[in-house]
């Protein structure tokens, strides 16, 4: 399969910009007024964030468990997978993502957050902070789309997979959290790639959270 | 907010309306077989001629069920077919381009103009002969003029499959694809050994290989020849687009380095047709009126070549 090696990243991308940026605008523009209550829900999962306990992080599981089944029915099953055949193969993922934080996250839920702060709680909620409220509009504005084509959590897999790569980068313990990682990592890299292959400006950002959720991850804990 | 959408929505809504204007000036089937200007070429071995240039649909037909851009395509399908173009080609692998063309065949009254290339893509060859009625289905075609082993994809099954197809009367004329100038040994391989009427393969000013063996095989055997990549892609225009036309482009009435590379690939004789693929109606209209005298002799075409290549 040494062919494999011949092809550019460009050459497996199936769609054009254009259809890429309409994809988000019509999307939003059929959830209107949706996005406000996504918006909420994320305000709410940050004050769950800010006062750890058992109880919110129970709550903080199965609001992002829902979202996660939501984003890959409406946005992924009906509205990306026709103009991207590699959809239907990772839409299942994501469907695995909400059993995997229903089941670790609520079921005997062992799942906290740090009662302190400190590197990777830090780290973990300047990501969940970004997903929340700096994503929708770095992806509004600084391209062609407008607020329409803007990518809110709860709603986008973009936002959605940054936001769970920062409460897994800081959650304990390790062995869960790791588990609650791979899907979005794995989707911020899918998404950074296309990205790429788009030429969008902004491709770098789901690799760097992936990076960030790492560093968080791995910083050593006392 | 509002307002950035509804700029963007205008100018979608003046796109469809164009497409619309430009389906019902649509002339008729009898009058495009009499345009006089638009090159057409014989198909080697079938009785049949088709115009020099034709439309591909990679990108930029995969819009899925957005209406603005619907609309949008189903202005390039006027504007193709007004031009005098006639072949386009497709795939179950683009997504939903196939849905695209048959919008804009029904759209446009125009099922019975288009000369309909299609593939079989399957790596399970019991799933080819759905997958050609899935396709048959999107396009809103009684069958297929042209049905193509997309990428040698289990090519020995699916040309099975199709010539199975041929010979009860399903598709009229059968082939085989590759693109950027890949598996050549294999493609001539089977060039020799099948019953083909058609290869699909990458050719334009600097992807030249096919010259060497694909081409004179192409004319041995009798096969019609549709150049895929024209562009590369956009690459090769993007990469051109800032030098100037050389000043004896305006013997061969190129005007463009678009209409350049199309004319230098259609006078190549065992090239059947070029499928460039776009999204605007003024670009499908500039390669179609690259399919027109003057074109380039053998000489010229060596000049050509250099010269892109000099840059």
């Amino acid at each position: 399969m040494s062919e494999w090696w011949t092809y550019r990243l460009g050459d497996f991308l199936m769609f054009s910009p254009r259809v890429y940026e309409r994809l988000f605008v019509l999307y939003n523009q059929a959830l209107w007024p949706a996005q406000l209550l996504a918006l909420a829900l994320g305000g709410a999962i940050l004050f769950l964030l800010l006062r750890p306990g058992n109880t919110g992080m129970r709550l903080v599981m199965v609001l992002l468990g829902l979202a996660w089944v939501f984003v890959a029915w409406t946005f992924l099953w009906q509205r990306y997978a026709p103009v991207n055949l590699m959809i239907p193969y990772v839409a299942p993922l994501f469907v695995l993502q909400t059993l995997l934080l229903l089941g670790l996250g609520t079921l005997k839920s062992k799942l906290n957050l740090p009662a302190h702060w400190s590197v990777p709680r830090s780290l973990g909620s300047t990501l969940f902070v970004y997903a929340l409220a700096v994503h929708p509009w770095v992806t509004a504005f600084p391209t062609s789309r407008g607020l329409w084509g803007a990518e809110v959590i709860g709603l986008t897999p973009d936002p959605l997979a940054i936001a769970t790569l920062g409460i897994a980068a800081m959650a304990n313990p390790a062995s869960k959290a790791w588990l609650l990682m791979v899907v979005p990592a794995l989707w911020c890299l899918i998404s950074g790639l296309t990205l790429l292959a788009l030429q969008a400006p902004l491709a770098w950002l789901p690799p760097l959270a992936v990076g960030m959720a790492l560093v968080a991850r791995l910083w050593p804990r006392r | 907010m509002p307002r950035h959408l509804h700029a963007l929505s205008r100018r979608r809504l003046l796109k469809g309306l164009l497409g619309t204007a430009a389906a019902a000036a649509l002339p008729p089937l009898d009058t495009l077989a009499e345009t006089p200007r638009t090159l057409t070429r014989e198909v080697p071995g079938n009785d049949e001629s088709l115009p020099l240039v034709g439309l591909g649909s990679w990108i930029t037909f995969n819009v899925g069920d957005d209406p603005a851009l619907l609309e949008s395509c189903t202005g390039v399908m006027a504007a193709f077919f007004a031009a005098g173009g006639r072949l386009i080609d497709s795939s179950p692998m683009y997504g939903s381009s196939q849905a695209t063309i048959g919008h804009g065949l029904s759209q446009l009254g125009a099922v019975d103009r288009v000369y309909a290339a299609d593939k079989i893509w399957t790596s399970s060859p019991d799933d080819g002969p759905a997958q050609v009625e899935a396709s048959r289905s999107h396009w809103g075609v009684p069958r297929f003029d042209l049905l193509q082993v997309h990428n040698l994809v289990a090519w020995e099954a699916n040309l099975d499959t199709l010539l199975a197809m041929k010979e009860a009367g399903e598709v009229r004329r059968v082939g085989i694809t590759t693109s950027h100038g890949r598996r050549h040994e294999n493609v001539e391989r089977i060039m020799r050994e099948a019953p083909l009427d058609f290869v699909q393969l990458t050719y334009n000013i600097v992807d030249r290989e096919a010259e060497q063996r694909l081409l004179p095989l192409a004319r041995e055997k009798g096969l019609g020849v549709i150049a895929n990549r024209p562009f590369q892609q956009k690459r090769l225009i993007r990469r051109l687009e800032d030098k100037p036309l050389p000043e004896w482009a305006g013997k061969i009435d190129a005007g463009t380095w678009a209409q350049f590379i199309l004319k230098f690939i259609i006078s190549h004789p065992d090239v059947t047709c070029a499928i460039p693929a776009t999204t605007q109606v003024e670009h499908v209209r500039e390669n179609l009126a690259a399919a027109r005298e003057p074109l380039p002799d053998a000489d010229l075409r060596r000049h050509m070549a250099d010269y892109v290549q000099s840059l």
